[in-house]
Protein backbone atom coordinates (compact mmCIF):
# COMPACT_ATOMS: atom_id res chain seq x y z
CA UNK A 1 0.00 0.00 0.00
CA UNK A 2 2.60 2.34 0.95
CA UNK A 3 4.62 1.74 -2.70
CA UNK A 4 1.07 2.33 -3.99
CA UNK A 5 0.88 5.39 -2.16
CA UNK A 6 4.51 6.53 -3.36
CA UNK A 7 3.91 5.98 -6.59
CA UNK A 8 0.14 8.35 -6.91
CA UNK A 9 3.02 11.26 -5.10
CA UNK A 10 5.54 10.23 -7.53
CA UNK A 11 3.24 10.71 -10.80
CA UNK A 12 2.04 13.56 -8.76
CA UNK A 13 5.41 15.44 -8.73
CA UNK A 14 6.56 14.22 -11.76
CA UNK A 15 4.06 15.88 -13.36
CA UNK A 16 2.43 12.80 -14.77
CA UNK A 17 0.27 14.13 -17.66
CA UNK A 18 -2.55 11.74 -17.81
CA UNK A 19 -2.71 12.15 -13.65
CA UNK A 20 -3.49 15.91 -13.38
CA UNK A 21 -5.78 15.68 -16.21
CA UNK A 22 -7.92 13.31 -14.85
CA UNK A 23 -7.80 15.80 -11.25
CA UNK A 24 -8.90 18.86 -13.58
CA UNK A 25 -11.39 17.07 -15.10
CA UNK A 26 -12.71 16.03 -12.18
CA UNK A 27 -12.65 19.68 -10.53
CA UNK A 28 -14.14 20.58 -13.76
CA UNK A 29 -17.22 18.68 -13.41
CA UNK A 30 -17.50 18.34 -9.78
CA UNK A 31 -17.24 22.47 -9.31
CA UNK A 32 -19.45 23.16 -12.75
CA UNK A 33 -22.40 20.75 -11.22
CA UNK A 34 -22.03 22.42 -8.10
CA UNK A 35 -22.05 26.16 -9.50
CA UNK A 36 -25.15 25.08 -11.66
CA UNK A 37 -26.70 23.59 -8.94
CA UNK A 38 -25.80 26.83 -6.38
CA UNK A 39 -27.26 29.22 -8.75
CA UNK A 40 -30.42 27.14 -9.24
CA UNK A 41 -30.60 26.30 -5.64
CA UNK A 42 -29.84 28.48 -3.51
CA UNK A 43 -32.70 31.04 -4.72
CA UNK A 44 -35.16 27.79 -5.04
CA UNK A 45 -34.13 27.36 -1.34
CA UNK A 46 -34.45 31.03 -0.68
CA UNK A 47 -37.91 31.30 -1.76
CA UNK A 48 -38.75 28.08 -0.01
CA UNK A 49 -37.21 29.30 3.11
CA UNK A 50 -38.69 32.82 2.62
CA UNK A 51 -42.03 32.81 0.90
CA UNK A 52 -45.25 31.21 1.89
CA UNK A 53 -46.79 29.81 -1.33
CA UNK A 54 -48.62 26.53 -2.10
CA UNK A 55 -47.19 22.99 -2.02
CA UNK A 56 -44.15 24.87 0.05
CA UNK A 57 -44.18 21.95 2.13
CA UNK A 58 -44.58 19.36 -0.39
CA UNK A 59 -41.47 20.78 -2.42
CA UNK A 60 -39.27 21.01 0.87
CA UNK A 61 -40.21 17.19 1.33
CA UNK A 62 -38.74 15.89 -2.03
CA UNK A 63 -35.92 18.04 -1.76
CA UNK A 64 -34.95 16.28 1.33
CA UNK A 65 -36.27 13.24 -0.09
CA UNK A 66 -34.31 13.71 -3.63
CA UNK A 67 -31.04 14.34 -1.30
CA UNK A 68 -31.01 10.75 -0.86
CA UNK A 69 -31.31 9.97 -4.58
CA UNK A 70 -28.79 6.58 -5.26
CA UNK A 71 -26.22 8.58 -7.65
CA UNK A 72 -26.68 4.97 -10.27
CA UNK A 73 -30.29 5.92 -10.47
CA UNK A 74 -29.89 9.18 -11.26
CA UNK A 75 -27.02 8.36 -13.54
CA UNK A 76 -29.35 5.84 -15.25
CA UNK A 77 -32.26 7.81 -15.51
CA UNK A 78 -29.62 10.43 -17.21
CA UNK A 79 -28.32 7.44 -18.86
CA UNK A 80 -31.84 6.54 -20.47
CA UNK A 81 -32.66 10.51 -21.69
CA UNK A 82 -29.04 10.69 -23.80
CA UNK A 83 -29.32 7.41 -25.16
CA UNK A 84 -29.64 7.09 -28.88
CA UNK A 85 -32.60 5.66 -28.02
CA UNK A 86 -33.58 8.50 -25.71
CA UNK A 87 -35.56 11.30 -26.39
CA UNK A 88 -32.59 13.94 -26.09
CA UNK A 89 -30.31 10.85 -27.49
CA UNK A 90 -29.70 13.80 -30.92
CA UNK A 91 -27.95 15.36 -29.01
CA UNK A 92 -24.54 13.01 -28.83
CA UNK A 93 -24.35 13.93 -25.19
CA UNK A 94 -23.90 10.37 -24.09
CA UNK A 95 -19.93 8.99 -22.70
CA UNK A 96 -19.21 13.13 -22.49
CA UNK A 97 -18.14 15.43 -19.80
CA UNK A 98 -21.27 17.23 -20.19
CA UNK A 99 -23.49 14.05 -19.57
CA UNK A 100 -21.66 13.88 -16.23
CA UNK A 101 -21.84 17.53 -14.70
CA UNK A 102 -25.51 16.72 -15.90
CA UNK A 103 -26.00 13.89 -13.21
CA UNK A 104 -23.99 15.61 -10.96
CA UNK A 105 -26.01 18.89 -10.96
CA UNK A 106 -29.11 16.85 -10.59
CA UNK A 107 -27.37 15.39 -7.41
CA UNK A 108 -26.46 18.65 -6.25
CA UNK A 109 -29.56 20.73 -6.28
CA UNK A 110 -31.91 18.96 -3.94
CA UNK A 111 -28.79 19.35 -1.48
CA UNK A 112 -27.76 22.82 -1.70
CA UNK A 113 -31.66 23.94 -2.13
CA UNK A 114 -33.07 21.90 0.79
CA UNK A 115 -30.23 22.77 2.87
CA UNK A 116 -30.83 26.56 1.98
CA UNK A 117 -34.06 26.58 2.88
CA UNK A 118 -33.35 24.92 5.77
CA UNK A 119 -30.77 27.71 6.28
CA UNK A 120 -33.18 30.83 5.62
CA UNK A 121 -35.82 29.36 7.88
CA UNK A 122 -33.26 29.00 10.85
CA UNK A 123 -32.58 32.60 10.83
CA UNK A 124 -34.69 34.54 13.33
CA UNK A 125 -37.86 35.75 12.20
CA UNK A 126 -36.44 39.07 13.99
CA UNK A 127 -33.84 40.21 11.22
CA UNK A 128 -36.68 40.85 8.72
CA UNK A 129 -39.20 42.30 11.71
CA UNK A 130 -35.92 44.32 12.16
CA UNK A 131 -35.20 45.27 8.64
CA UNK A 132 -38.71 46.31 7.95
CA UNK A 133 -38.94 48.42 11.00
CA UNK A 134 -35.81 50.32 9.92
CA UNK A 135 -37.76 51.35 6.86
CA UNK A 136 -36.20 48.21 4.31
CA UNK A 137 -38.63 47.02 1.29
CA UNK A 138 -39.56 43.31 1.81
CA UNK A 139 -37.11 42.22 -1.05
CA UNK A 140 -34.49 44.41 0.46
CA UNK A 141 -35.28 42.83 4.16
CA UNK A 142 -35.48 39.10 2.57
CA UNK A 143 -31.81 40.45 1.43
CA UNK A 144 -30.56 41.24 4.68
CA UNK A 145 -31.88 37.26 6.04
CA UNK A 146 -29.77 35.55 3.03
CA UNK A 147 -27.12 37.63 4.26
CA UNK A 148 -27.15 36.73 7.52
CA UNK A 149 -27.28 32.99 6.36
CA UNK A 150 -24.72 32.86 4.35
CA UNK A 151 -22.44 30.85 6.37
CA UNK A 152 -25.24 27.82 6.11
CA UNK A 153 -25.79 29.07 2.54
CA UNK A 154 -21.44 28.11 2.14
CA UNK A 155 -22.20 24.91 3.74
CA UNK A 156 -24.98 23.63 1.86
CA UNK A 157 -22.91 24.29 -1.38
CA UNK A 158 -20.29 22.74 0.21
CA UNK A 159 -22.09 19.92 1.01
CA UNK A 160 -23.29 19.42 -2.55
CA UNK A 161 -19.50 19.51 -3.45
CA UNK A 162 -18.72 16.89 -1.36
CA UNK A 163 -21.80 14.68 -2.46
CA UNK A 164 -20.62 14.70 -6.31
CA UNK A 165 -16.85 14.82 -5.68
CA UNK A 166 -17.04 11.55 -3.76
CA UNK A 167 -19.70 10.44 -6.18
CA UNK A 168 -18.73 7.20 -8.20
CA UNK A 169 -22.15 5.62 -9.98
CA UNK A 170 -23.92 8.22 -11.89
CA UNK A 171 -20.18 9.47 -13.76
CA UNK A 172 -19.51 5.68 -14.17
CA UNK A 173 -22.80 5.11 -15.52
CA UNK A 174 -22.92 8.52 -17.96
CA UNK A 175 -19.56 8.84 -19.06
CA UNK A 176 -18.35 5.31 -19.41
CA UNK A 177 -14.78 6.36 -17.76
CA UNK A 178 -13.17 6.49 -21.08
CA UNK A 179 -9.60 7.34 -20.49
CA UNK A 180 -8.33 11.08 -21.39
CA UNK A 181 -12.04 12.08 -21.76
CA UNK A 182 -14.20 11.27 -18.61
CA UNK A 183 -12.03 9.68 -16.51
CA UNK A 184 -11.99 11.61 -13.15
CA UNK A 185 -10.45 10.78 -10.14
CA UNK A 186 -13.42 8.12 -8.38
CA UNK A 187 -13.64 6.46 -11.61
CA UNK A 188 -10.05 5.87 -11.97
CA UNK A 189 -9.94 4.73 -8.47
CA UNK A 190 -12.68 2.43 -9.26
CA UNK A 191 -10.76 0.83 -11.97
CA UNK A 192 -7.44 0.89 -10.06
CA UNK A 193 -9.47 -1.34 -7.67
CA UNK A 194 -10.98 -3.85 -10.49
CA UNK A 195 -7.13 -4.13 -11.51
CA UNK A 196 -6.06 -4.93 -8.01
CA UNK A 197 -3.98 -1.83 -7.62
CA UNK A 198 -4.94 -1.02 -4.40
CA UNK A 199 -2.21 1.08 -3.66
CA UNK A 200 -2.26 3.42 -6.49
CA UNK A 201 -6.57 3.59 -5.33
CA UNK A 202 -5.33 4.82 -1.71
CA UNK A 203 -3.57 6.80 -3.15
CA UNK A 204 -5.47 8.48 -5.53
CA UNK A 205 -8.62 8.40 -2.99
CA UNK A 206 -5.71 10.32 -0.52
CA UNK A 207 -5.50 12.57 -3.58
CA UNK A 208 -8.83 13.31 -4.03
CA UNK A 209 -9.22 14.38 0.03
CA UNK A 210 -6.53 16.57 -0.40
CA UNK A 211 -8.04 18.69 -3.12
CA UNK A 212 -11.04 18.70 -1.25
CA UNK A 213 -9.65 20.16 1.63
CA UNK A 214 -8.40 22.66 -0.68
CA UNK A 215 -11.27 23.42 -2.57
CA UNK A 216 -13.29 23.96 1.23
CA UNK A 217 -10.59 26.27 1.83
CA UNK A 218 -11.18 28.31 -0.99
CA UNK A 219 -15.43 28.14 -0.40
CA UNK A 220 -14.90 28.99 3.40
CA UNK A 221 -13.01 31.95 2.33
CA UNK A 222 -15.54 33.27 0.28
CA UNK A 223 -18.05 32.73 2.25
CA UNK A 224 -16.20 34.60 4.97
CA UNK A 225 -15.26 37.66 2.57
CA UNK A 226 -18.78 38.97 2.10
CA UNK B 1 -24.43 38.18 -0.91
CA UNK B 2 -26.72 37.54 -4.09
CA UNK B 3 -24.57 39.84 -6.52
CA UNK B 4 -21.29 38.21 -5.34
CA UNK B 5 -22.93 34.79 -5.81
CA UNK B 6 -24.29 36.02 -9.38
CA UNK B 7 -20.69 37.40 -10.35
CA UNK B 8 -19.31 34.28 -9.69
CA UNK B 9 -21.16 32.20 -11.66
CA UNK B 10 -21.03 34.88 -14.36
CA UNK B 11 -17.63 34.20 -14.11
CA UNK B 12 -17.63 30.20 -13.68
CA UNK B 13 -19.50 29.33 -15.89
CA UNK B 14 -17.86 30.73 -19.20
CA UNK B 15 -14.34 29.61 -17.92
CA UNK B 16 -16.07 26.02 -17.04
CA UNK B 17 -17.80 25.80 -20.91
CA UNK B 18 -14.36 27.00 -22.28
CA UNK B 19 -12.46 24.36 -20.72
CA UNK B 20 -15.57 21.53 -21.25
CA UNK B 21 -15.11 22.77 -24.95
CA UNK B 22 -11.69 22.25 -24.57
CA UNK B 23 -11.78 18.88 -22.74
CA UNK B 24 -14.60 17.47 -24.75
CA UNK B 25 -14.96 19.37 -28.33
CA UNK B 26 -11.48 16.87 -30.46
CA UNK B 27 -12.41 17.59 -33.64
CA UNK B 28 -13.98 14.44 -35.75
CA UNK B 29 -15.72 11.55 -34.84
CA UNK B 30 -14.66 9.36 -32.74
CA UNK B 31 -15.36 5.90 -32.42
CA UNK B 32 -17.15 4.47 -29.48
CA UNK B 33 -16.14 0.60 -28.87
CA UNK B 34 -18.18 -1.32 -25.80
CA UNK B 35 -15.92 -3.90 -24.43
CA UNK B 36 -15.61 -5.87 -21.39
CA UNK B 37 -13.61 -5.57 -18.22
CA UNK B 38 -11.40 -8.09 -18.94
CA UNK B 39 -9.90 -6.84 -22.10
CA UNK B 40 -9.55 -3.73 -20.08
CA UNK B 41 -8.24 -4.65 -16.82
CA UNK B 42 -5.90 -6.95 -18.51
CA UNK B 43 -4.40 -3.45 -19.99
CA UNK B 44 -4.91 -5.42 -24.45
CA UNK B 45 -6.51 -2.22 -25.03
CA UNK B 46 -4.06 0.54 -23.82
CA UNK B 47 -1.51 -1.93 -25.54
CA UNK B 48 -3.27 -2.35 -28.71
CA UNK B 49 -5.33 0.78 -29.35
CA UNK B 50 -2.97 3.12 -29.97
CA UNK B 51 -1.81 1.27 -33.31
CA UNK B 52 -5.20 1.31 -34.39
CA UNK B 53 -5.17 5.08 -33.68
CA UNK B 54 -1.83 5.34 -34.67
CA UNK B 55 -2.89 3.85 -38.35
CA UNK B 56 -6.37 5.34 -39.18
CA UNK B 57 -5.97 8.53 -36.63
CA UNK B 58 -9.09 7.08 -35.46
CA UNK B 59 -9.53 8.05 -31.46
CA UNK B 60 -11.20 5.05 -30.10
CA UNK B 61 -12.90 5.90 -27.06
CA UNK B 62 -13.45 2.72 -24.36
CA UNK B 63 -16.20 2.13 -22.60
CA UNK B 64 -15.70 -1.56 -20.61
CA UNK B 65 -18.43 -2.74 -18.75
CA UNK B 66 -20.02 -6.29 -18.82
CA UNK B 67 -20.48 -8.14 -21.22
CA UNK B 68 -24.68 -8.31 -21.01
CA UNK B 69 -24.14 -4.36 -20.26
CA UNK B 70 -22.04 -3.61 -23.54
CA UNK B 71 -24.44 -5.53 -25.72
CA UNK B 72 -27.66 -3.25 -24.52
CA UNK B 73 -25.14 -0.41 -25.79
CA UNK B 74 -25.62 -1.62 -28.89
CA UNK B 75 -29.06 -2.63 -29.02
CA UNK B 76 -29.59 1.02 -27.88
CA UNK B 77 -27.57 2.59 -30.43
CA UNK B 78 -25.09 3.68 -27.63
CA UNK B 79 -21.69 2.13 -28.56
CA UNK B 80 -20.65 1.75 -32.80
CA UNK B 81 -18.66 -1.59 -31.64
CA UNK B 82 -18.52 -4.27 -29.26
CA UNK B 83 -15.47 -6.82 -28.17
CA UNK B 84 -17.51 -9.14 -26.01
CA UNK B 85 -17.13 -12.78 -25.03
CA UNK B 86 -20.37 -14.70 -24.82
CA UNK B 87 -20.81 -16.14 -28.45
CA UNK B 88 -24.35 -17.54 -28.48
CA UNK B 89 -25.89 -14.00 -27.43
CA UNK B 90 -23.24 -12.24 -29.82
CA UNK B 91 -25.02 -14.42 -32.62
CA UNK B 92 -28.30 -13.81 -31.81
CA UNK B 93 -27.55 -9.96 -31.33
CA UNK B 94 -26.68 -10.38 -35.09
CA UNK B 95 -29.42 -12.31 -36.06
CA UNK B 96 -31.90 -9.75 -34.19
CA UNK B 97 -30.50 -7.08 -36.35
CA UNK B 98 -28.43 -5.03 -34.01
CA UNK B 99 -25.47 -5.87 -35.38
CA UNK B 100 -24.24 -6.31 -39.02
CA UNK B 101 -21.30 -9.29 -38.78
CA UNK B 102 -19.96 -11.00 -36.00
CA UNK B 103 -16.13 -12.10 -36.17
CA UNK B 104 -13.72 -14.01 -34.19
CA UNK B 105 -11.16 -12.12 -33.04
CA UNK B 106 -8.75 -14.03 -29.98
CA UNK B 107 -9.71 -16.45 -27.36
CA UNK B 108 -8.34 -16.91 -24.05
CA UNK B 109 -8.91 -19.71 -21.62
CA UNK B 110 -11.11 -20.09 -18.18
CA UNK B 111 -9.59 -21.78 -15.44
CA UNK B 112 -10.73 -22.66 -11.51
CA UNK B 113 -8.73 -20.96 -9.10
CA UNK B 114 -9.28 -21.67 -5.27
CA UNK B 115 -7.49 -22.33 -1.90
CA UNK B 116 -4.09 -23.94 -1.76
CA UNK B 117 -6.10 -26.11 0.93
CA UNK B 118 -8.43 -27.15 -1.50
CA UNK B 119 -11.26 -28.56 0.66
CA UNK B 120 -13.64 -29.95 -2.47
CA UNK B 121 -10.29 -31.75 -3.65
CA UNK B 122 -10.60 -30.58 -7.44
CA UNK B 123 -6.85 -29.84 -7.80
CA UNK B 124 -5.78 -31.17 -11.08
CA UNK B 125 -9.05 -32.57 -12.30
CA UNK B 126 -9.35 -32.45 -16.51
CA UNK B 127 -13.08 -32.26 -16.20
CA UNK B 128 -14.32 -28.76 -15.37
CA UNK B 129 -17.88 -30.31 -14.82
CA UNK B 130 -16.80 -33.31 -12.41
CA UNK B 131 -15.02 -30.33 -10.24
CA UNK B 132 -18.01 -28.25 -9.81
CA UNK B 133 -19.93 -31.34 -9.08
CA UNK B 134 -17.63 -32.12 -6.37
CA UNK B 135 -17.88 -28.04 -4.81
CA UNK B 136 -21.22 -28.54 -4.79
CA UNK B 137 -21.44 -31.42 -3.14
CA UNK B 138 -18.59 -29.92 -0.32
CA UNK B 139 -20.42 -26.78 0.10
CA UNK B 140 -16.76 -25.29 -0.74
CA UNK B 141 -16.96 -21.40 -0.82
CA UNK B 142 -17.81 -20.70 -4.81
CA UNK B 143 -17.34 -16.86 -5.99
CA UNK B 144 -19.41 -16.00 -8.97
CA UNK B 145 -19.67 -12.73 -10.59
CA UNK B 146 -23.31 -12.37 -10.69
CA UNK B 147 -23.51 -9.69 -13.11
CA UNK B 148 -24.29 -11.46 -16.17
CA UNK B 149 -21.00 -11.19 -17.75
CA UNK B 150 -19.79 -13.00 -20.39
CA UNK B 151 -17.66 -15.03 -17.59
CA UNK B 152 -21.20 -15.40 -15.36
CA UNK B 153 -22.37 -16.68 -18.71
CA UNK B 154 -20.21 -19.18 -18.92
CA UNK B 155 -20.01 -20.29 -15.49
CA UNK B 156 -23.99 -20.29 -15.40
CA UNK B 157 -23.50 -22.94 -18.49
CA UNK B 158 -21.50 -25.34 -16.78
CA UNK B 159 -23.91 -25.14 -13.86
CA UNK B 160 -26.72 -25.76 -16.04
CA UNK B 161 -25.66 -28.86 -17.07
CA UNK B 162 -25.80 -30.61 -14.03
CA UNK B 163 -28.87 -30.36 -11.82
CA UNK B 164 -27.58 -28.71 -8.61
CA UNK B 165 -29.17 -25.79 -7.02
CA UNK B 166 -27.29 -22.54 -6.47
CA UNK B 167 -28.51 -21.92 -3.36
CA UNK B 168 -27.10 -21.69 0.49
CA UNK B 169 -24.17 -19.97 1.91
CA UNK B 170 -21.45 -21.40 0.17
CA UNK B 171 -22.65 -19.70 -3.22
CA UNK B 172 -22.00 -16.35 -3.00
CA UNK B 173 -23.03 -13.81 -6.10
CA UNK B 174 -20.89 -10.78 -5.87
CA UNK B 175 -22.17 -8.72 -8.86
CA UNK B 176 -19.32 -7.13 -9.79
CA UNK B 177 -16.23 -6.94 -11.91
CA UNK B 178 -13.49 -9.41 -12.58
CA UNK B 179 -10.88 -8.19 -10.68
CA UNK B 180 -13.46 -7.18 -7.45
CA UNK B 181 -14.65 -10.81 -7.55
CA UNK B 182 -11.38 -11.89 -7.71
CA UNK B 183 -10.44 -9.81 -4.39
CA UNK B 184 -13.59 -11.03 -2.85
CA UNK B 185 -13.18 -14.79 -3.59
CA UNK B 186 -9.33 -14.33 -1.86
CA UNK B 187 -10.34 -13.10 0.80
CA UNK B 188 -12.96 -15.74 1.59
CA UNK B 189 -10.62 -18.42 0.14
CA UNK B 190 -13.20 -19.64 -2.00
CA UNK B 191 -13.24 -21.09 -5.58
CA UNK B 192 -13.44 -19.03 -8.50
CA UNK B 193 -13.85 -19.64 -12.24
CA UNK B 194 -11.51 -16.47 -13.79
CA UNK B 195 -10.26 -16.18 -17.43
CA UNK B 196 -6.55 -16.38 -17.34
CA UNK B 197 -5.30 -12.91 -18.37
CA UNK B 198 -7.02 -11.42 -15.20
CA UNK B 199 -5.65 -14.17 -13.15
CA UNK B 200 -2.36 -14.03 -14.52
CA UNK B 201 -2.18 -9.93 -14.14
CA UNK B 202 -3.32 -10.30 -10.56
CA UNK B 203 -1.65 -13.68 -9.85
CA UNK B 204 1.55 -11.74 -7.49
CA UNK B 205 -1.37 -9.84 -5.07
CA UNK B 206 -3.26 -12.89 -4.32
CA UNK B 207 -2.77 -16.40 -2.81
CA UNK B 208 -5.55 -18.57 -4.76
CA UNK B 209 -3.77 -21.01 -6.86
CA UNK B 210 -4.83 -22.92 -10.51
CA UNK B 211 -6.93 -25.87 -10.02
CA UNK B 212 -8.60 -26.83 -13.09
CA UNK B 213 -7.71 -26.00 -16.55
CA UNK B 214 -7.22 -27.02 -20.06
CA UNK B 215 -11.07 -28.51 -20.56
CA UNK B 216 -12.18 -27.56 -23.85
CA UNK B 217 -15.12 -26.19 -22.38
CA UNK B 218 -12.89 -23.69 -20.54
CA UNK B 219 -12.75 -22.01 -23.92
CA UNK B 220 -13.34 -18.12 -23.63
CA UNK B 221 -13.80 -16.69 -27.31
CA UNK B 222 -14.27 -13.22 -28.26
CA UNK B 223 -15.93 -11.74 -31.01
CA UNK B 224 -16.44 -8.43 -32.49
CA UNK B 225 -19.58 -7.09 -34.17
CA UNK B 226 -20.08 -3.35 -35.72
CA UNK B 227 -23.54 -1.99 -34.67
CA UNK B 228 -26.27 -1.77 -37.14
CA UNK B 229 -26.31 1.58 -38.55
CA UNK B 230 -29.33 1.25 -39.84
CA UNK B 231 -31.35 0.92 -36.72
CA UNK B 232 -29.90 4.32 -34.98
CA UNK B 233 -28.65 7.57 -36.13
CA UNK B 234 -25.34 8.93 -35.52
CA UNK B 235 -23.68 5.12 -35.77
CA UNK B 236 -19.86 5.49 -36.72
CA UNK B 237 -20.20 2.91 -39.33
CA UNK B 238 -16.81 3.73 -41.28
CA UNK B 239 -15.24 3.81 -38.01
CA UNK B 240 -16.62 0.93 -36.63
CA UNK B 241 -16.00 -0.83 -40.38
CA UNK B 242 -12.28 0.17 -40.01
CA UNK B 243 -11.56 -1.10 -36.23
CA UNK B 244 -12.99 -4.90 -37.43
CA UNK B 245 -10.91 -5.05 -40.43
CA UNK B 246 -7.98 -3.63 -38.28
CA UNK B 247 -8.61 -5.94 -35.57
CA UNK B 248 -8.99 -9.63 -37.56
CA UNK B 249 -5.84 -8.16 -40.10
CA UNK B 250 -2.45 -9.73 -39.54
CA UNK B 251 -0.84 -6.80 -37.69
CA UNK B 252 -3.53 -6.96 -34.88
CA UNK B 253 -3.79 -10.40 -34.89
CA UNK B 254 -0.04 -10.82 -34.45
CA UNK B 255 0.55 -7.94 -31.98
CA UNK B 256 -2.43 -9.87 -29.77
CA UNK B 257 -0.40 -12.71 -29.77
CA UNK B 258 2.64 -11.15 -28.56
CA UNK B 259 0.51 -9.42 -25.87
CA UNK B 260 1.96 -10.58 -22.16
CA UNK B 261 4.75 -12.85 -23.26
CA UNK B 262 7.45 -10.54 -22.11
CA UNK B 263 5.79 -9.86 -18.90
CA UNK B 264 3.97 -13.05 -17.82
CA UNK B 265 6.09 -15.07 -19.97
CA UNK B 266 2.66 -16.62 -22.00
CA UNK B 267 0.75 -15.01 -24.29
CA UNK B 268 -2.77 -13.67 -22.26
CA UNK B 269 -4.57 -13.65 -25.49
CA UNK B 270 -4.77 -15.71 -28.61
CA UNK B 271 -5.12 -14.74 -32.03
CA UNK B 272 -7.59 -16.76 -34.25
CA UNK B 273 -9.46 -14.67 -36.47
CA UNK B 274 -10.54 -16.36 -39.70
CA UNK B 275 -9.56 -19.42 -38.59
Amino acid sequence: MLQGLREALGMLWGGDAELWGIIARSLLVSLTAVALAAAVGVPLGAAVGLRRFRGRTLLRRVLRTFMGLPPVVVGLIVYLTLSRSGPLGPLDLLFTPTAMIIAQFLLALPIVAALAAGTVEGIDEQVREAALTLGATARQAEYKVLAEARRGLVTAVAAAYGRVAAEVGAVMLVGGNIRGYTRVMTTAIALETRQGQYGLAIGLGLVLIVISFLVNMIVEAGGEAR
Amino acid sequence: MKRTALIITLVLVPVILAGTVWLGGRPGRELVLATTTSTEDSGLLDYLLPYFTERTGIQVKVVAVGTGQALEMGRKGDADVLLVHAKPDELKFVADGYGTERHDVMYNDFIIIGPAADPAGIKGLADVKEAFRLIAAAQATFVSRGDNSGTHKKEKAIWAAMETVLAGDWYVEVGQGMGATLGIADEKQGYLLIDRATYLAQKASISLEIMVEGDELLLNQYGVIPVNPARHDGINERGARMFVEWLISDEAQELIGKFGVEEFGQPLFFPNAGR
